[in-house]
């Protein structure tokens, strides 16, 4: 502990109730505008029994009062990754906390305030790590300085345990409660002066912690998007555009109005083409006392729509056609070497065409939103991943501004990235402005899987050429699917960047000819982004295609893969992909550069921890695959056994994961069973089909995810023991089970498969 | 409308409603207990599981007038502290994620356990077939079951 007496230099200006701590450390992560301050504002109130209270707020994420009660902040959306827990354990840690009394709150949607709250992209503890860590080393810090002057000692004497400053070697301590106002007086010091904790003296970081919602689960009182309630409010259930695009040409309401407890019926406008990412569809709403009146009478709705261009959409059509489109030469987004070249002179070249369906997120809990409009203002409680995103869209919709707009955000029944598109929530805005009555919009899963943001169909087609001293030569990867972009501007046709880069163009293996190229593909449905997105149908290809090519070499896969991967190196993309700013998840690839190193780390590991080529019994079989995705670096093993009947068990699933320090290592093993549970859904079960623009699915007895019985029986997760930078382990567990399973299929009956979900039965 | 008289949690309630409200809206939207969860409306995904009797029943789909003088329990019902055995059981094995699914879980698997105190695996993967966790914790519920059962 060196330099603290130095803590005060270059503190910003103080006052005696606001405090400026610089935010410029905070600020490289969020895209938040450079040299803004933080505010940390303590209050003075009266508790009830009126002794006066001290909330020390050194900065947006914690606060104490003079009762010793610390209280966190959790300014990130919890659904089911456990972030309500894992963000706020960070600064307990730091701080010192007694974790068993802290208090969580949950924090509104505020961007100036708190930075980024989009939840999504697996982006929480990536970003937030640091300034976590940061905002409970500084108040430790202050705690300490104020101990230290009562003790007449220099503060690096001192140090924090469950809620007190001790002083070290001695049994002498204070409650943090009696150290509040002053501490409040200090000025805070900048980000640079305050010392973390070296490794060795954190109590929760790296450790399993239960979840902070846990008791309130268990017995039914935790609240989410669909259980507030305001005094007064009704219940919106709406009808909307079977085709997207569509708009309401007339509206026949009589009956509906006629069911009891029905109070109104509204028109939605809607965003017409594009979609957006945020505006809702075309719709008429039914407005009444409970949920069950709302919904009979939206049966009873007569509406005619008008809809428009996109009602000639077949999805499996599509295919078909995509199918012959990738058949052709496309648009070149990454070049290494001679591919045309390394093709002529190939012993062996293999070749196939990989399609995979449109998804639907099917969160557990549908959407649902709550908003009331009074005196020009309007506040939501919503199950929304992105309450900053929620606010702007329903501001935008009112035609209010972003400050006369607070989004609360409650617990996600499910979110997946569904819960990032604020159309649910702008539609109880609406209604709340248009009725002058609190709305809750409450979606049935019928609309859900209607209405979804999908995870569009894929087609690919891969092509590897194996030369004549069995090495992989060349390596030709065909992409066509639907664009997000397009659901913005219905002009795009191509994959984005962005989208390539989720397994793609971040295609590591060290082959000397690599040729990636991309074809059109219309958008007629809203297509968004699922848990893992791209990676989810580009791994599949490139996975079963690598057991494949093992297969031709005669090598074994995991060796193949090993060998494939190279030497140690870092690997940039920028150069053979044309693109300086190589996408990378968000962040700089010299800062997060793809380590060949980290991923045959987590490939040995698996292979040793699944005990990889011992001998199986008849129609089963192990497979293999790895992927590093949102900067995780992922390697997965799965033994499959498959009846008589070709029924599919799953016995064991192994999985390595290094994503540098696991926080909270119960929620990072809890995220990867998780995940092989929603991966063996999507692999065996999932598929959303589209005629004349509607879809033909609409309940889970069309739309399948797995039940109980169906899951994967053991699912082992081995975490690499690492001090690397931490990385977000929502989505990485997906990308690489499919193909592993694929794989697995094909080591038990000898069956490739090339077509999502798996049919054994074709 | 009718008026019906329905025993939740114990307790008598009166309740003014459609003859076909399903229970799951008389619970949430009349009376106000809010654990019970809206999934599917269609009796495939057991987020509305409540106990009528001992048995459980998908209260999405089982209208209002067919309660009758059966009892009805709740997850807010279902211990006093929140120390049902499975309640306990939960907590051990961390088994929520989103936790959206899981008080119906709980409440199929307490009737689970009213009938075969001691379910094998096979048992208790048949009993809770009809109820979906999008999240994929079955293992974990799974678990929490078989500890519940020997505890
Ligand atoms: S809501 Fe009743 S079974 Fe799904
Ligand atoms: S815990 Fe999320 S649906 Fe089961």
């Amino acid at each position: 502990m060196k330099n603290l007496s130095n803590h005060q230099d270059g503190a910003d200006q103080v006052t005696s109730e606001v405090f400026r701590a610089s935010r410029r450390d905070f600020l490289k992560m969020g895209g938040l505008i450079s040299g803004s301050f933080m505010l940390g504002v303590s209050f003075w109130g009266c508790d009830k029994k009126g002794n006066k209270t001290v909330s020390f707020a050194p900065n947006v994420y914690l606060s104490i009062d003079n009762l010793g009660e610390v209280t966190l902040v959790a300014h990130r959306s919890e659904m089911g990754q456990g972030i309500r827990t894992s963000l706020p354990l960070i600064v307990a840690d730091e701080l010192g906390a007694d974790w068993s009394k802290v208090k969580i709150v949950q924090a509104e949607g505020n961007e100036a305030k708190y930075g980024n709250q989009n939840t999504d992209g697996s982006f929480s503890v990536r970003m937030f790590y640091k300034p976590m860590r940061e905002a409970g080393a500084t108040a430790k810090l202050l705690l300490m300085q104020v101990a230290a002057k009562k003790w007449d000692v220099t503060v690096d004497k001192c140090d924090t345990a469950n809620n007190h400053v001790i002083l070290t070697g001695t049994d002498k301590k204070l409650e943090f409660g009696e150290l509040v106002e002053e501490a409040s007086a200090l000025p805070v010091p900048t980000v640079s002066a305050v010392m973390l904790k070296e490794r060795s003296g954190f109590n929760m970081i790296g450790k399993p912690t239960p979840i902070v919602d846990l008791k309130d689960i268990t017995t039914g009182k935790a609240v989410f998007g669909a259980d507030v309630v305001l005094d007064g409010m009704k219940i919106a259930v709406i009808k909307r555009s079977p085709v997207v695009g569509g708009a309401v040409k007339s509206v026949n309401d009589k009956k509906a109005l006629a069911v009891p407890g029905v109070h109104k019926v509204i028109t939605i406008k809607g965003a017409g083409i594009p979609a957006t990412l945020s505006k809702p569809l075309a719709g008429v709403a039914v407005i009444a006392d409970n949920t069950w009146a709302a919904i009979k009478a939206r049966d009873l709705l007569e509406v005619e729509w008008e809809l428009g261009p996109n009602a000639d959409y077949d999805s499996e059509k599509q295919i078909q056609q995509l199918t012959k489109e990738v058949a052709k030469n496309g648009r070149v987004r990454r070049k290494r070497g001679n591919f045309a070249a390394a093709k002529a002179g190939a012993k062996k070249v293999i070749e196939h065409t990989y399609i995979a369906p449109h998804l639907a997120h099917a969160t557990l809990e549908p959407p649902a939103a709550l908003a009331q409009v009074k005196d020009g203002k309007c506040e939501v409680w919503a199950c929304t991943q992105n309450p900053q995103g929620a606010i702007k869209a329903v501001a935008d919709a009112l035609g209010f501004a972003e400050d006369k707009v607070k989004m609360n955000v409650t617990l996600i029944g499910g979110g997946f990235g569904r819960k990032s598109k604020p159309d649910f929530v702008v539609e109880a805005a609406v209604l709340a402005k248009e009725s002058g009555m609190p709305v809750k919009v409450q979606w049935t899963r019928e609309d859900d899987i209607h209405h979804d943001y999908f995870h569009s169909l894929s087609v690919q087609r891969v092509v590897a050429t194996i030369d004549k001293d069995n090495k992989l030569s060349g390596w030709n990867h065909h992409i066509a699917y639907p664009s997000i972009s397009a659901t913005e501007d219905p002009s795009v046709l191509q994959p984005a960047d962005g989208e390539l880069g989720l397994g793609a163009t971040d295609f590591p293996y060290d082959v000397p000819a690599i040729q990636i190229e991309t074809h059109d593909a219309r958008a007629q449905i809203r297509v968004g982004w699922l848990r893992s997105v791209r990676n989810i149908p580009q791994v599949f290809a490139i996975g079963t295609m690598l057991d494949e090519i093992a297969e031709a070499r005669g090598m074994d896969p995991v060796a193949n893969a090993l060998e494939l991967l190279g030497a140690d190196r870092n690997i940039t993309f920028s150069q053979e992909t044309g693109k300086e700013a190589y996408p990378n998840y968000g962040e700089d690839i010299a800062v997060y550069p793809w380590e060949t190193a980290r991923m045959k780390a987590v490939i040995n590991r698996v292979a040793k921890e699944a005990g990889w080529g011992k001998k199986l019994p008849a129609r089963s079989g192990f497979g293999f695959a790895a992927h590093k995705s949102f900067l995780t670096y992922v390697a997965c093993i799965i033994q499959v056994s498959i009846d008589e009947n070709n029924n599919v068990t799953i016995p064991e699933v192994h999985y390595a994961v290094d994503c540098g320090v696991a926080v909270n290592t119960d929620r990072v093993k809890s995220q990867f069973e998780g995940g092989a549970q929603f991966s063996t859904s999507l692999a065996l079960k999932s598929a959303i089909t589209v005629k004349n623009g509607q879809v033909e699915q609409n309940n889970f007895d069309g739309y399948q995810i797995i039940r109980m019985s169906e899951s994967p029986q053991n699912i082992h997760v081995h975490i690499i023991d690492s001090d690397a930078k931490p990385t977000g382990v929502g989505e990485p567990p997906v990308p690489p089970f499919t193909p592993a399973l694929c794989n697995a299929i094909y080591a038990a009956i000898g069956k490739r498969i090339y077509t999502l979900p798996i049919d054994l039965t074709k | 409308m009718a008026k019906f008289s329905i025993t939740i949690n114990g307790q008598n309630h009166e309740v003014d409603a459609l003859e076909d409200m399903p229970l799951l809206w008389v619970l949430r939207d009349i009376v106000g207990l809010k654990g019970t969860k809206f999934g599917c409306g269609k009796a495939l995904c057991g987020a509305c599981t409540v106990h009528l009797d001992n048995e459980a029943i998908r209260s999405c789909s089982f209208p209002i007038a067919s309660v009758g003088s059966s009892k009805i329990t709740t997850i807010e019902g279902l211990s006093e502290h929140g120390d049902h055995p499975l309640q306990k059981a939960w907590e051990e094995h961390i088994v929520p994620q989103c936790g959206y699914c899981q008080t119906g879980q709980i409440m199929n698997a307490a009737a689970l356990l009213k009938s075969n105190p001691k379910p094998s695996e096979e048992a208790i993967e048949q009993a809770m077939e009809g109820n979906l966790c999008r999240c994929g914790t079955y293992n974990r519920i799974k678990a929490a079951i078989l500890s519940a059962a020997s505890a």
